[in-house]
């Protein structure tokens, strides 16, 4: 038998994972994205700046998050155990924070003056927004028209905590035009800016960073199945837009050969009606936002605009290192509909008393699937990586309930 | 100059050219299909008779992020008509067929490029016509395929250099281009920010003396007195978002009209008093 690959190798010198990745940005920026390499190679081997993220993190962000049985999920869906890795319960209400904490703290290390965020569903904007009020950093979010629509109480509390939310109209008002009117916004303002990208995405060094970032929740998921079962799990289950909450829980197990994981794309209103945000299932190889990657795009190559309920997975890619251990066959990659995600929302809420955002609620219809599958010796944990808060005015309009 | 230079060669004698007249050149864009195939080719025929020494034709691009509104725009405006990528090709072909001396350059973005694989579109270049491209989010680190694949062929894949490329950087930017370097005028995104002429003057020296090409100098670039000011400092004036503008709001005549005015501004630039 062969010796399995040696993951941890990636990223290398030019930001790659295998094929993917690297540093595809307008010459502007790249001065400043050297910068920023240097500057994370430097934090991340300094003790100082571990121990600053380390006490943030148990103070204000209040980790470790919580591994938690779900008894009536394994019940119902009648096989494996289940287990949430409980990040939900982060202050700000989702994994975002980690990464936020991290490169804020990265930014007062540089010098900078002034914060920048793109977002989707609002939980990147919010965990950016409370960061930068925290260090006292005016803050600019830009975010699609669209999204603004259907996540008016993440808006609010962006401007709560002091951030100024741009709402960008250009193409179809979602995710990916707000990176573009970000990526725009940091070529303008060179020097003083710092960008806070939400997910392992963008230009190297971003997806090595957000993924180091992240990757505490793996880390104290593996530490805590081991206490709490004395063995790994099975399979590890996240939902996938960029992948941070994914590759934040896959990190620590990659080396594990013996546990899958699995990641779950927004298949919208289903892969073959083309109405969709599986990059992987339903895209192809190509660049955008600085790396090369899976992309929804055209026979021209025009990128194709997702489609999902939830705005935080509706984006036409997929972070680089993704699509490496899609390629390497190391990660599955499934997906679930707009429907299942529904269905799933309101189930765990009613079972578990768990209200969890639509995103993960995407991971939970396959985790119902895998429970069968592996049976009752099995063990799976799941990422509930938001809570659904935000999300209760946009199910009631789908559910046809007026609040 | 000899009808049958192509590529870079062709790029580098109408520089050579303008240098000799002790003039800038005029480097005119426009979106390619912007807002029809039909009536870009009008305009794009029509540019060497309004005084552009050098043509660049964008190629649309769903997401182009180093662009201001007025190209954002004009690219939108060109994929709603169904243009793509082969199309703008096809539009360096037919001018080909009225103009052989004119330089022709495209430029945008790298993923309809990468979707197209580099050895097809180079030929498809070739083909057309084309001299050379710009690919704004290809920085040399990432270039390789491309550039060799020009190389082979003769063609300038045209590096940009911008007011954030120091002096440490510059020779990675530089090396290995051909044509001509553009320099990017302000730290900003396509028709925004307005450049002030010294400190083009003293990035063109520099990129000059590095490079040993010409220096042809956009972003920001507007009103003729701009380019003026600009033409006495450097090797090329490039003015894209305003003549974009300009078709978008009065038609063809009124861009074509305006690139008249905007090369005569930097045609006779440098014989006029400096003001």
């Amino acid at each position: 038998m062969s010796t399995p690959p040696d993951h941890s190798i990636w990223p290398d010198a030019k930001g790659r994972f295998g094929e993917f990745g690297g540093r595809y940005v307008a010459e502007t920026l790249m001065p400043l994205i050297l910068d920023l390499e240097s500057a994370w190679d430097e934090a991340r081997n300094d003790p100082d700046f571990t121990a600053q993220m380390d006490t943030y993190l148990r103070d204000y962000v209040g980790r470790p998050s919580a591994l938690y049985h779900a008894e009536r999920l394994s019940e119902e869906f009648g096989g494996a155990k289940i287990w949430l890795k409980r990040d939900e319960l982060n202050h700000t209400g989702s994994h975002k924070i980690n990464n936020c904490l991290g490169q804020v703290l990265l930014a007062k290390r540089m010098g900078k003056r002034r914060i920048i965020a793109e977002t989707g569903a609002g939980q990147h904007g919010v965990a950016t927004a409370t960061l930068a009020a925290r260090f006292g950093l005016p803050c600019v979010v830009f975010m699609g028209a669209t999204d603004i629509e259907r996540q008016q109480p993440n808006v609010f509390r962006m401007k709560l905590l002091g951030a100024q939310v741009v709402p960008v109209t250009s193409g179809t008002g979602t995710l990916k035009d707000a990176m573009n009117e970000a990526l725009r916004d940091w070529v303008t303002n060179v020097e003083e800016t710092f960008y806070v990208i939400g997910t392992v995405a963008g230009p190297h060094p971003y997806p090595h960073m957000v993924r180091n970032f992240q990757s505490v929740i793996g880390r104290e998921a593996r530490a805590q199945i081991l206490e709490r079962e004395g063995r790994l799990p099975d399979a590890c289950v996240a939902c996938i837009g960029g992948g941070s909450n994914a590759m934040g829980l896959f990190h620590a197990f990659v080396p594990d050969e013996s546990v899958r994981l699995i990641g779950v794309e927004a298949a919208g209103k289903g892969i073959d009606t083309g109405l969709h945000a599986a990059s992987l299932k339903g895209g192809e190889p190509g660049v955008l936002h600085g790396n090369r990657t899976y992309l929804l795009q055209d026979d021209d190559g025009q990128i194709i605009d997702a489609h999902s309920i939830s705005a935080g997975l509706d984006y036409p890619g997929i972070g680089p290192e993704h699509a490496y251990l899609h390629d390497t066959g190391r990660a599955e990659y499934v997906s679930a509909t707009d429907d299942e995600a529904l269905l799933m929302f309101q189930l765990c809420t009613k079972l578990e008393g768990i209200i969890p955002a639509l995103e993960p609620a995407h991971a939970l219809a396959r985790v119902a699937d895998l429970a069968r599958e592996l049976g009752p010796k099995g063990l799976i944990i799941m990422n509930m990586c938001g809570r659904g808060d935000k999300d209760v005015f946009a199910v009631a309009g789908h559910l046809g309930v007026e609040i | 100059m000899s009808a049958s230079l192509t590529g870079a060669a062709r790029l580098e004698a109408r520089f050579a050219d303008c240098a000799d007249k002790n003039r800038a050149a005029f480097v005119a864009y426009i979106m390619g299909g912007d807002p029809s195939l039909k009536t870009a080719q009008k305009i794009l025929d029509g540019l060497p008779g309004a005084g552009a020494d050098v043509i660049e034709l964008g190629l649309p691009f769903t997401d182009p992020m180093a662009d201001g509104p007025a190209i954002q725009a004009a690219a939108l405006r060109a994929l709603n008509a169904g243009v793509r990528t082969k199309d703008v090709l096809n539009m360096a072909s037919q001018f080909r067929k009225v103009d052989t001396q004119t330089p022709l350059i495209v430029m945008g973005y790298f993923n309809p490029i990468h979707h197209m694989g580099c050895e097809v579109f180079t030929k498809a270049c070739v083909d057309a016509g084309v001299d050379g491209a710009i690919v704004v989010d290809l920085p040399p680190e990432e270039d390789t395929p491309l550039h060799s694949a020009f190389e082979t062929a003769g063609l300038a894949l045209i590096r940009l250099a911008t007011p954030t490329t120091d002096d440490q950087r510059l020779p990675t930017v530089v090396t290995g281009t051909s044509g001509f370097v553009y320099y990017v005028s302000v730290a900003g995104i396509t028709g925004a920010l307005v450049p002030e002429a010294d400190p083009v003057e003293r990035a063109v020296k520099r990129i000059r003396a590095a490079s040993g090409l010409p220096v042809a100098v956009g972003f920001g670039v507007r009103t003729p007195q701009k380019a003026a000011q600009i033409a006495r400092v450097a090797d090329g004036v490039v003015v894209g978002s305003a003549i974009v503008d300009a078709m978008a709001k009065n038609g063809v005549e009124e861009a074509l009209d305006l690139t008249r005015t905007l090369s005569d501004a930097v045609h006779n630039a440098r014989n006029e008093a400096i003001s």
